[in-house]
């Protein structure tokens, strides 16, 4: 067993020279890599004490082969100390807040006691003219980014740097909260080579070498501190030597960062920057975000999903391809030995078969055709064996973008033949997902723990209860609707033929009456004792509403699981409304739920399909006299327009309330053009005849009467930057109008609806309004994409605890009661707590 | 433990259904135990989802909305929307503010409305005077003062914010010259001395009086709340801004609090969007729980954290690894993502849970059997 260890805490710090020395392999003193011969050199960069990155050898620090060696730090001796890039600014905070004779932090202990914060940010804020403690004047230091001090003009060399945060003493260091070790390490006199398993080489086809980032800035580095080392031995000028001291300066400083502002960034031979070591670490692809906090995952896969109304909604159609490549490890015990042979015996091709063996003693072996029979006679009590995926399996599925926690959700396999994964259609709407080509993923879970936790907490039917509204987000939608606004409707009746037809998907039956309504086969698939009223979707709104006693079968009554009067449409079914769902969550759980859904989605579609449901171009046909009254409408509105914008051009529109005339006259036009809408889509609304169109657009199946309006009345006015179109030519829109024509045409204004059609002037201006639409979305997806990302890391270590308290992780309390009531909206009605459900469960 | 709102509702429930004495006794006691059914589970990790519900509509709306809905007569175009929803969470100290000014009951007319509405609005010197010049051979600027009101306010202002110069009136004209002769100054002067203010209140840009049910409200575009509630007529416990420094100064954390709620929430009912409230009071909450407003971000909420891992994880990572590494600071990786990185069960939800066996009991129940 593999002991594992929880780490508790890890404390930063930097590494003193001893430290790198103590940690390092070998020591590095060869700029080569390798000989002639292709052999790693010794005590060069791929020197082999550092870990190895090629089959076949072995590390010969510790011995192992690849993946049993992690790597060996090396270590270089730098011939002139070089200052660390990276704390340059503190270098100089420090420098500017100790004495330059003495080192002595430059207050007295009793001011430091008065100082508010860090007495080295203080000091750095104001420094001080002479060392209370010497009394040494203090002399003017400025910094260079990245890694020059200047004193008096003259720049301070590494070694008098080293030498001044050598001098300074532990209590002062400790005086200014610098935990991480003593100041003077921050002058680099060796500098500690990663292991080649942190920069491995590729040996490309043609049997080169390539060489990795890192190692390509080493080997300069090396390069540079030998030519230091012969030119000081040869002891040749001091500009000589300055001028190859800063070159390694400049070598070690792009070596940790490449992208430090004022230094050239280096570069590969191709001309692109080096990613040396802070690259690694930043960024979305760095190691923080890109490797630590997001992985690629095994055992996974990716497919183009189909919808299938037959499947359950915690169900997902797996194709028996992905079945037979994703396996799930079993552990072999007395009462599956049996069970698990066969899946070996059937190898890896046959489904349902198993991939691999796992010997007790992490020994693996890949099943094939020839020794699927020696394996499986081998295998006993402790083996595991990786098998195929089978119905039944849990697995995670996820569409990106994974908005919400709905947007990943557990499903039982069920495996199919085809090549899409198949969903049902009301899981649709938390994973945002339709069939134009869009493709999820899958993860299977591998351990047991992890197999019980999705099943437990993640499956879809306990997701139907959005906790964002406090309502179903596993719903109903379009057909379904439809079917059952269809179904439900008075007046329908079946024979107990056509009965047994429709029932017979949801492996119901008929019983003995002879004939029955609609509303008799839905109430089949209701709990038997549900009671409950609301108003439906269609409803018109009267006066004074009458309740169950309404004329026109727009109050749904369901008592006892019977349902009397009213239709199911999107009130009873619908996301963010489904009453009806919402209902049948609360009192019969996940389990009824979802026996709901799959019932509600078999039979809806059943009835539509034996229905018939399709839409043509004259059920936007309106009458004459309909006709007549929105012309006089857009006539009017044309006039009014006309009126304001005349008395706007003779000059008597003024100043009104802070408004600039032009503002005035631009505010009345769009208001009356929204009056005009809303007048013609009433007349719309009362003229049309009762047909498929109006039956989406009522049951709120899909469509509204607005989109009605736009097809068989008029578009109305498009905007642009929510005001009228003024963009284009000088003065005008377009060069068919005058200039400075302010009229409604001149503007945007499209007074013909589709059906009639778009004349090439409105059509452009339609086009202009799409094109802003469709800019506006794909270009504010990354603000909001950012906007979670902010926000989710603002408030993710935020819990409930034990006492209902809401804390951050350092058990610091937000809220005294979570949500100031400890409801759950998830477990709410709409946000809120129904009293009367609350106790009417048991009173 | 039952929250005042939902025992007011039980009263409600009880008044409606005529339950009380030993009734209602009895009924409260099974709510108090049925009530748990919906409460939050210990361990829920209520930060993200309340994040995820907010920023999931975020990615529906829309920058403008379609205006087919008649408009009200706004006076300033305000923000709405997504870069809305950015600019409250980035708690900005810049951007397009404005107050909704409610009156008081003797001040509900158009008339007093309007009277306030004229009082407030910030009034410079280039707003009341007809025309101004420049004499270059006096060296002088002269103002042509469009009615006798100000003038000696005028006067007055000038000399007291624009130093080394004199100010006189010559009829319907104020001059004024200053000592140092010279152009360049004398255009610099010019356009210092047109921005004085003369009247209203500073930072009232625009106004505009609107009516909202029985109610005069001015809106204007600017804000100043401290020196608003101070005029008579205006109803303090109504009068509201969007700026939520200003509320801040004036009334308190708390009130800063409900701002920032009210905003949120407003901007997302105005796209149609539901949110539960409990969502955005937590982030309400957390923005503010310092007794200062922080911004959701790298330099507000996220910047503060006391996790390294789970700062550098966020933005800026090299500046808070070196940072860590200067100060010897220790991450004890109570958070998620520290977690996450080490790879280790975060310490929410079942992962807050740890199991241990006693195997001695364990030895003797096995016994037993």
């Amino acid at each position: 067993m593999i002991n594992i260890v929880k780490v508790k805490s890890i404390t930063f710090g930097f590494l003193s020279p001893k430290m790198i020395k103590d940690m390092a392999a070998v020591k590095i003193e060869q700029p080569e890599l390798y000989d002639p011969d292709g052999y790693p050199i010794d005590g060069g960069l791929c020197d082999l004490n550092l870990g190895i990155v090629d089959p076949g050898l072995r590390c010969r620090t510790c011995g192992g082969t690849i993946g049993q060696c992690l790597g060996h730090f090396g270590y270089l001796e730098l011939t002139k100390p070089v200052i660390h890039p990276m704390y340059g600014k503190k270098i100089f905070m420090l420098l500017r807040a100790t004495c330059r004779s003495c080192s002595r932090i430059l207050v007295t202990e009793e001011e430091t006691k008065k100082m508010k914060g860090n007495p080295l940010v203080e000091l750095h804020k104001k420094s001080k003219k002479a060392c209370p403690h010497c009394g040494e004047k203090q002399k003017e230091i400025t910094f260079q980014k990245p890694t020059a001090f200047i004193e008096n003009k003259i720049e301070l060399t590494s070694e008098e740097i080293r030498q001044r945060l050598e001098k300074i003493p532990d209590s002062d260091v400790e005086l200014m909260k610098i935990k991480g070790g003593r100041p003077e390490w921050f002058i680099l006199t060796i500098l500690p080579v990663p292991p080649v398993t942190v920069r491995p080489s590729i040996t490309l086809e043609t049997g080169e070498r390539s060489e990795d980032d890192l190692t390509h800035k080493l080997v300069d580095v090396v390069r540079i501190n030998e030519r230091l080392k012969k030119n000081l031995e040869l002891g040749a000028p001091d500009f000589i030597i300055a001028d190859i001291w800063e070159l390694l300066q400049y070598h070690i400083s792009t070596l940790m960062n490449n992208e430090i502002t004022t230094l050239p960034p280096a570069r590969h031979r191709s001309g692109r920057a080096l990613k040396t070591l802070v690259q690694r670490l930043s960024k979305k692809d760095g190691r923080f975000r890109g490797n630590l906090s997001g992985k690629r995952v095994n055992f996974s896969a990716r497919s183009v999903i189909s919808p299938d109304p037959c499947i359950s909604i915690n169900e997902v159609g797996v194709p028996i391809d992905i079945a037979k490549e994703i396996t799930i490890p079993v552990i072999v015990n007395k009462n599956n030995i049996d069970e698990l042979k066969k899946f070996i015996l059937n190898g890896t091709k046959t489904y349902p078969g198993a991939n691999y063996v796992l010997r007790p003693d992490d020994v693996r072996k890949k099943i094939t055709e020839e020794n699927k029979k020696d394996i499986s006679e081998e295998i006993a009590i402790g083996y595991i064996i990786e098998r195929h995926m089978i119905n039944g399996d849990i697995v995670i599925m996820n569409r990106q973008p994974s908005l919400h926690r709905m947007s990943m959700m557990a499903h039982k396999v069920r495996v199919m033949p085809y090549k899409t994964f198949r969903i049902n259609l009301c899981v649709t709407i938390p994973y945002n997902a339709d069939f134009d080509g869009d493709e999820m993923n899958m993860h299977l879970p591998q351990t047991e723990e992890a197999q019980a936790e999705a099943e437990m907490l993640m499956l879809a039917e306990k997701h139907v209860m959005s906790p964002r509204y406090g309502s179903p987000i596993i719903a109903c939608k379009q057909d379904h609707i439809t079917g059952c606004y269809l179904l439900t409707k008075s007046g329908i009746k079946f024979t107990k033929k056509e009965t047994a037809e429709i029932l017979a998907p949801l492996g119901l039956e008929p019983d003995e009456k002879d004939v029955y309504t609609g509303k008799e086969i839905f109430s089949m698939i209701l709990p038997k004792d549900l009671n409950i009223q609301f108003k439906s979707s269609v409803c018109r709104g009267c006066a004074k509403c009458d309740l169950e006693e309404c004329q026109h079968d727009e109050y749904v009554v369901i008592k006892d699981g019977k349902l009397k009067k009213g239709v199911i449409d999107e009130n009873a079914l619908g996301e963010k409304k489904g009453v009806l769902i919402n209902s049948i969550e609360k009192e019969y759980g996940p389990e009824g739920i979802k026996k709901f859904m799959d019932n509600v989605s078999r039979l809806s579609l059943e009835v539509i399909t034996r229905n018939g449901f399709s839409i043509s171009i004259d059920d936007s046909d309106i009458s004459e006299k309909s006709k007549a009254k929105i012309k006089n409408i857009v006539d009017e509105y044309e006039d009014n327009v006309n009126s304001i914008i005349k008395d706007y051009y003779a000059g008597k529109i003024k100043k009104i309330s802070g408004l600039e005339p032009e503002g005035y006259v631009e505010n009345r036009i769009l208001q009356m053009g929204g009056e005009t809408s809303n007048k013609v889509c009433e007349i719309i609304e009362g003229s049309l005849k009762y047909n498929s169109s109006v039956i989406m657009a009522i049951t709120g199946a899909r469509g509204s009467f607005v989109n009605l309006t736009q097809v068989c009345g008029f578009i109305g006015q498009e905007s642009i930057e929510g005001e009228r179109i003024k963009r284009g030519f000088t003065g005008r829109t377009l060069s068919h109008f005058k200039r400075d024509n302010i009229g409604l045409e001149a503007r945007g204004f499209v007074k013909n609806g589709y059906k009639i059609g778009l004349e090439p002037i409105q059509f452009f201006f339609d086009a202009m309004n799409s094109r802003e639409n469709l800019m506006d979305k794909s270009l504010h997806t990354r603000h909001s994409g950012y906007m979670e990302r902010r926000l989710v890391n603002a408030l993710q270590d935020l819990k409930v605890e034990y006492d209902g308290t809401v804390r951050d992780s350092k058990k610091f309390i937000i809220q005294f009661a979570a949500g100031e009531d400890m409801i759950d909206p998830a477990k709410s009605d709409n946000g809120i707590l129904n009293i009367e459900k609350a106790l009417g469960d048991k009173s | 433990m039952i929250s005042k709102k939902i025992m007011s509702d039980f009263d409600n429930y009880c008044k409606k259904n005529k339950i009380d004495g030993n009734e209602k006794e009895k009924k409260l006691n099974l709510l108090k135990k049925l009530i748990n059914k919906y409460y939050y589970e210990p361990g829920e990790a209520i930060g993200i989802i309340a994040a995820q519900s907010i920023s999931e509509p975020a990615t529906q709306m829309t920058m403008r909305s379609y205006t087919l809905a008649s408009q009200s007569d706004r006076l300033s175009k305000v923000t709405q929307g997504l870069p809305r929803l950015i600019e409250i969470f980035d708690a900005r100290k810049t951007f397009e503010k404005n107050m909704m000014i409610y009156l008081m009951k003797e001040y509900n007319t158009k008339e007093a409305a309007k009277d306030i509405a004229m009082k407030i609005k910030e009034t410079k010197i280039g707003d009341v005077i007809a025309s101004d010049s420049m004499d270059l051979i006096n060296m002088c600027i002269e103002l042509e003062s469009e009615s006798e009101k100000y003038k000696e306010k005028i006067k007055f202002l000038i000399g007291k914010y624009i130093k080394d110069t004199e100010v006189s009136i010559k009829g319907s004209k104020i001059i004024v010259k200053p000592k140092d002769e010279e152009a360049r100054n004398l255009r610099k002067i010019r356009s210092k001395l047109l921005k004085i203010q003369v009247d209203g209140i500073k930072g009232i840009e625009n106004v505009i009086i609107l009516k909202e049910g029985d109610d005069w409200i001015i809106q204007t575009s600017g804000t100043n709340l401290k020196k608003v509630l101070r005029m008579d007529g205006v109803d303090i416990s109504r009068t509201r801004t969007n700026d939520l420094y200003q509320i801040y100064e004036v009334l308190g954390i708390e009130a800063a609090r409900n701002t920032i709620l009210y905003e949120a929430k407003n901007t997302l009912d105005e796209q149609g969007l539901d949110v539960d409230v409990r969502h955005l009071m937590l982030l309400a909450d957390m923005m503010t729980i310092d007794g200062d407003i922080k911004a959701i971000g790298r330099y507000g909420v996220s910047g503060k954290k006391s996790s390294v891992l789970a700062r550098a994880n966020f933005e800026e990572t090299k500046r808070h690894l070196i940072n860590a590494s200067f100060y010897g600071e220790t991450d004890h990786l109570s958070g998620i993502i520290e977690n996450v990185l080490i790879g280790q069960i975060t310490p929410v939800g079942t992962g807050m849970v740890e199991l241990a066996v006693d195997m001695e009991k364990m030895k003797s129940s096995k016994k037993k059997e």
